[in-house]
């Protein structure tokens, strides 16, 4: 199955990715590829089969309490930070 | 000194007992031999020697007071980059995080720590775990200490590749689809991934969260017992860490092989396993039982299968982790334009080939009108692949096989062809996708090539015991592999 230039430039807005046109090409060859593959799947019968959601041997996760405990302090949790105004993260404005 | 760097973690940790060695020598040794030999095999992206000299000197202080706290203590390891470190630049292997300096630490780091071990640094690997030949890493490739035209194999390279040249003592490692199991193989070491659950995930970065598990990579089967004890338990800071308690891996070590049934999958050694490796695990086999093991006849007819789940539900799994690398809050940040532009820059950046190629394929899998035929029915196969192995166990106690088709294969070999690479995993997938631990021991050298061949055991959840007892009859029988002649 071939993934058209389009559906990859679709894909990557979803993903949040800018891909130079180059990668582009490439992208969508390499993809196809793969998804070619991974099509086998459908020779099986899986419409009796449950899906395995999660790998915990116990069935599910344990439950805890809900309790205030510590956290990072924000002076260390702003430590990476590319830019910071006071306590808060800093980004391009997102409303005019 | 440079003997010491010979020894097992077990026999150094004697030496230390008695007094024939303190940590320091042992940690001066192992910082000499980074860098006299790092030049050429690249297993670590950042060398801690202060931090790790200090460590050391506290461990020496504390056996002098008589309050040694374990048989790491003053041991020199290191770990994957995957794993946060306090005050130590953590990077996966990408550009996107590059500079990061983790405000904690990740908890296997934590407890390896407060077993006394030092830790050296952080060891190489392919790009947030993507790969087998540490050649995603976007800072220097890995070779392997057996052939430096040779990778290491991958994700954890540099953990495999670090303790086979004996920079290291023991490694630790992460595996989501076989990425300390195969590296382990191609550098003639142990390598174990534990069952899902068995070790905490907190502070270890995220690449597919339903399968990806921290383990040990050492010199001898005890060695890993030692470092998998050390490091397993549950962790309130994880929620899927088992509550289970962690038995004493070393208690039934010795028991031999007499009596286990050995489950040999008949998918396993069929088309595509290079001669060599065939022969040396078929060999293996015979060594188990003429050991007194019993060989039994198994079948996972879904193994085939298995490649191409994976590859559907580890990139969707990545797409979503890997959504929070965006420039706001770590990392490398591209800005200028709107907050959009910030997001697409940064991304298409800081990522190498591998993560975006993976995300790209987990976002299309997870996209309305395909969930269904893609993710979902991943899932489903996932069921039958997990089936396969409960009923294999009902008529044996572990399987055994390869752990990958071929030997170490040549830097630049598969790196056009990402689907070759994704081939290569055929044996250490199931394992992941059935959330069951799988150990890789050397099991000789493939006679042509001179590497070595990994032979690969798979147990019932939760018992690594029998994956130790079973590895450590066999090693006692075979000896280790001849150690590395590239470096």
């Amino acid at each position: 199955m071939a993934l058209t230039r389009e559906e990859v430039r679709r894909i990557a807005s979803l993903a949040r990715l800018e891909l130079e046109p180059e990668e582009e090409v490439r992208m969508a060859e390499q993809l196809s590829a793969i998804l070619d593959y991974v099509r086998q799947l459908e020779a099986l019968d899986v419409s009796a089969v449950e899906p395995m959601t999660h790998a915990l041997a116990e069935g599910s996760a344990p439950l805890r309490e809900d309790e205030v405990a510590p956290s990072l302090d924000p002076e260390v949790a702003l430590g990476n930070a590319p830019a910071r105004a006071g306590t808060c993260f800093k980004v391009p404005r997102i409303i005019e | 000194m440079s003997g010491l760097l010979d020894l097992s973690i077990a026999e150094l940790s004697g030496k230390m007992a008695r007094r024939e060695a303190s940590s320091r020598e042992a940690t001066e040794a192992a910082l000499s031999r980074v860098k006299e030999t790092d030049g050429k095999i690249g297993a670590f992206l950042a060398v801690a020697a202060e931090r790790a000299l200090e460590a050391a000197r506290a461990s020496d202080e504390r056996r002098a007071r008589g309050e040694v706290r374990s048989p790491l203590d003053g041991v020199p390891v290191a770990v994957k980059d995957i794993f946060l470190t306090r005050g130590i630049e953590t990077t996966a292997g990408s550009r996107i995080l590059q500079g990061f300096v983790p405000p904690y630490d990740a908890t296997a780091v934590e407890r390896l720590e407060r077993a006394g071990a030092v830790v050296l640094g952080k060891l190489n690997m392919d790009e947030f775990a993507m790969g087998s030949s540490t050649e995603n890493s976007a800072y220097k490739p890995g070779r392997n200490p057996y052939d430096l035209s040779r990778t290491p194999g991958g994700s954890s390279g540099g953990s495999a590749a670090a303790v086979a040249a004996r920079q290291v003592f023991g490694a630790l490692g992460t595996d989501t689809g076989g990425s300390i199991r195969q590296p382990a193989s191609f550098c003639g070491v142990v390598g174990l991934k534990p069952t899902y659950g068995r070790v905490s995930r907190y502070g270890v970065i995220a690449f597919a969260s339903s399968l990806d598990q921290v383990g040990p990579l050492a010199r001898t089967v005890g060695d890993a017992a030692l470092l998998l004890g050390a490091v397993a338990g549950h962790d309130p800071r994880d929620m899927t860490s088992s509550p289970r308690p962690v038995p004493d891996y070393l208690a039934g070590i010795e028991g031999g092989a007499r009596g286990l049934r050995v489950g040999v999958p008949r998918e396993w050694l069929q088309s595509g396993v290079e001669p060599g490796v065939e022969r040396a695990v078929r060999e293996g086999l015979e060594t188990l039982r003429r050991l007194g093991a019993s060989l039994v006849e198994v079948s996972l007819p879904h193994t085939r299968y298995a490649v191409a789940a994976y590859y559907l539900i580890a990139p969707a799994e990545a797409s979503s982790n890997l959504a929070r690398y965006d420039g706001v809050r770590f990392g490398l940040s591209v800005r200028g334009g709107s907050l959009r532009d910030m997001y697409g820059r940064t991304r298409d950046r800081g990522f190498g080939p591998e993560p975006k190629r993976r995300i790209m394929l987990g976002t299309y899998a997870l996209s309305a009108g395909y969930y269904d035929a893609y993710y979902l029915r991943a899932q489903k196969v996932r069921t039958l692949i997990r089936r396969d192995f409960d009923r294999a166990f009902e008529s044996c106690d572990l399987v055994a096989g390869p752990v990958s088709p071929t030997v170490a294969f040549r830097l630049g070999e598969k790196v056009g062809d990402p689907l070759q690479m994704y081939l290569a995993d055929i044996f250490t997938i199931p394992c992941n996708l059935a959330a069951l631990p799988g150990l890789s021991l050397p099991c000789g050298m493939h006679p042509g090539e001179r590497l070595p061949v990994g032979l690969q055991l798979v147990g019932r959840p939760f018992d690594e015991a029998t994956l130790f007892r079973a590895a450590r009859a066999l090693e006692r029988e075979l000896g280790p592999p001849p150690p590395p002649r590239g470096v």
